[in-house]
């Protein structure tokens, strides 16, 4: 107990250090006229870099702020703020609330995650059990292991013409050989004792896979499972990205398109938090199925 | 017509080298009775696991075949449940319910109470009783076993199988089991095929005890018959006088005999390949 106390103590500690060292090295001190001719501060308004208050003195020109240099962390929190606020507005087209946004993510993510972890398991298991077979397909598999699942979308963007369903299948992509690997050895390397007792015992097609094979290897497949959901988490924001379709991977570019940079950041924390969220979900799955051996 | 037939059984191997074939043994012939008790003893490699593996339909023989109850074995079988030396118990499942998959297996067509009971029963026979929401990391090696022994007895074999069952399990609690084993046997009347190292386990237990020689192409090369009394236990059979005649003959097969083949007892004549086993009394 004492020891996650102080886990939890050095934690915050670090984040307030962070915080501390992040405002400090972003702080720019208020601009101070001295030292400039009116006709350099005329330049300066002019430009675009000051602007005149209504008493008469200068300030730093807010707009121009945003993008120069990197925000602090009170920008930062000021955008997270604004955003939350309206994070179930729909304002337009392409300018959707942050709620809206998670929603459309975890959907595409959930739904390509899904589709790649069924067809993988299914496969993944009639190659574990036919050795032949398995041998036979591997080389394909290892070639198709590497490649980036980015790598898909112009082609699937021409095969399906339709960037939503694209960048579904970029997820799905991605998330299909880790587990397809894993459950075909997961199935494979299963101990052949269980599968003597399933034969003693005459049971069923149907028995002998649901008591027997998938939970036997069920381990190992969590494993693979675990594995794809990495990399589909990775590989759904530049899809957004790249697809223009909305989503909290696309958030993060349209605010480098605003120039937005409090707003980049605020995109990457949103990111963070939805892959935390989702990975303790799956993690809480994983516990139901496995076994101590 | 005996109950359990092994007729002339042989099993090759393709040879590690990859060309030709190995002989792990050759016409393993014995007739078993109903309600028999017969053990099989031999140096590692000789392949009696094999063949007790051959038996129930889990791996294929090369020559001869085998009948129980008049019908040829084919393939693995309700009728011929195996005590795995490595207890294979599924480790994903609780006690209960590793006994219910098998129970389920083997009474298709009994409601849910009834199987619950069945399997109740049987986890009571083996004093398991509060342990049947255990899962077997939980559990000792003899109580994963009392497991594997309740799972084997619940679905009423005609032929049950013990591939080495104490092995793998503390000398103390070995001898405890056995005892068990011997009354669950006394209850049922089980015709048992078991494979063992252990010469005192296989008195204890035996009708009939096949000595086999050393691999490769080993062979049944004696058949003792035990004449001890039953009922038989631990601490009365050593006091019998034919035991240490029937220990101290199978240890001498073991240790001098084994790697040639020959027979203690009789002519000492020496015998060809595949001539019918000695059977020894005592």
């Amino acid at each position: 107990m004492a020891t996650k106390k102080d886990a939890l103590l050095i934690s915050g500690t670090l984040l307030t250090l962070f915080l501390v060292a992040w405002h400090l090295f972003t702080l720019r001190q208020d601009f101070d006229p001295k030292g400039f001719t009116e006709d350099q501060l005329m330049t300066m308004e002019f430009n675009g870099d000051i602007v005149r208050t209504s008493d008469g003195g200068y300030v730093w020109n807010p707009e121009k702020e945003k993008v120069k240099g990197v925000p602090g962390p009170l920008s930062v929190l000021e955008k997270a703020r604004t955003e939350l606020e309206e994070a179930f507005v729909i304002k337009g087209t392409n300018d959707h609330g942050i709620a809206y946004l998670v929603l459309y993510t975890v959907t595409r993510f959930g739904a390509g995650f899904l589709a790649a972890s069924v067809v993988a398991i299914m496969l993944g298991v009639l190659l574990g059990l036919n050795k032949v077979l398995f041998q036979a397909v591997n080389p394909y598999i290892q070639i198709l292991k590497p490649i980036s699942p980015l790598a898909w979308m112009p082609l699937l963007l021409y095969t399906v013409k339709d960037p939503k369903w694209t960048a579904v299948l970029v997820v799905f992509m991605a998330a299909l050989w880790p587990t397809l690997a894993t459950t075909a050895f997961g199935v494979n390397s299963l101990r052949k004792d269980y599968l003597h007792v399933a034969a003693i015992l005459q049971l069923s097609w149907f028995k002998r896979l649901f008591k027997v094979i998938l939970p036997g290897a069920a381990p190992t497949i969590v494993n693979g499972l675990r594995i794809s959901f990495g990399s589909a988490l990775v590989a759904v924001v530049p899809a957004e990205m790249l697809l223009g379709e909305l989503g909290v991977g696309y958030l993060s570019w349209i605010e480098w398109n605003n120039l937005d940079i409090a707003g980049v950041i605020f995109a990457i924390l949103v990111v963070g938090v939805v892959g935390v969220v989702l990975d303790s979900g799956f993690n809480k799955l994983a516990g139901l199925v496995t076994y101590q051996e | 017509m005996a109950f359990l037939e092994i007729d002339h059984v042989t099993k090759y191997f393709p040879s590690p080298s990859g060309s030709g074939q190995v002989c792990i043994f050759k016409d393993a012939t014995i007739k078993i009775e109903k309600g028999e008790f017969v053990t099989t003893i031999g140096h590692s490699g000789c392949g009696k696991s094999t063949l007790l593996n051959i038996i129930a339909g889990l791996e294929t023989m090369t020559e001869g075949g085998i009948i129980l109850n008049g019908k040829e074995v084919t393939g693995p079988g309700l009728d011929r449940m195996v005590v795995f030396q490595n207890f294979s118990l599924m480790p994903w499942m609780t006690v209960f319910e590793n006994i219910r998959l098998a129970v389920r297996a083997a009474y298709p067509d009994w409601d849910r109470e009834k199987i619950a009971a069945h399997v109740h029963k049987y986890i009571s026979l083996v004093g398991l009783k509060g342990a049947e929401d255990k899962r077997p990391t939980a559990l000792s090696g003899g109580m994963k076993q009392r497991v594997g022994l309740a799972r084997a007895f619940s679905i009423e074999p005609k032929v049950l199988l013990l591939d080495e069952p104490f092995a793998q399990i503390d000398a103390l609690t070995r001898g405890v089991i056995q005892e068990e084993l011997v009354q669950m046997w006394n209850a049922t009347r089980n015709t048992v095929f078991m494979v063992t190292h252990d010469v005192d386990e296989a008195i204890l237990l035996s009708d009939r005890i096949m000595l086999m020689t050393n691999g490769p192409s080993a062979r049944i090369a004696e058949i003792v018959d035990v004449t001890i009394p039953r009922p038989r236990s631990r601490d009365t059979i050593i006091e019998h006088p034919h035991y240490y005649k029937i220990r101290n003959h199978i240890i001498h097969f073991l240790v001098r005999h084994a790697s040639h083949g020959e027979t203690d007892a009789g002519s000492g004549a020496e015998q060809a390949g595949g001539a019918a086993p000695l059977v020894v009394k005592f």
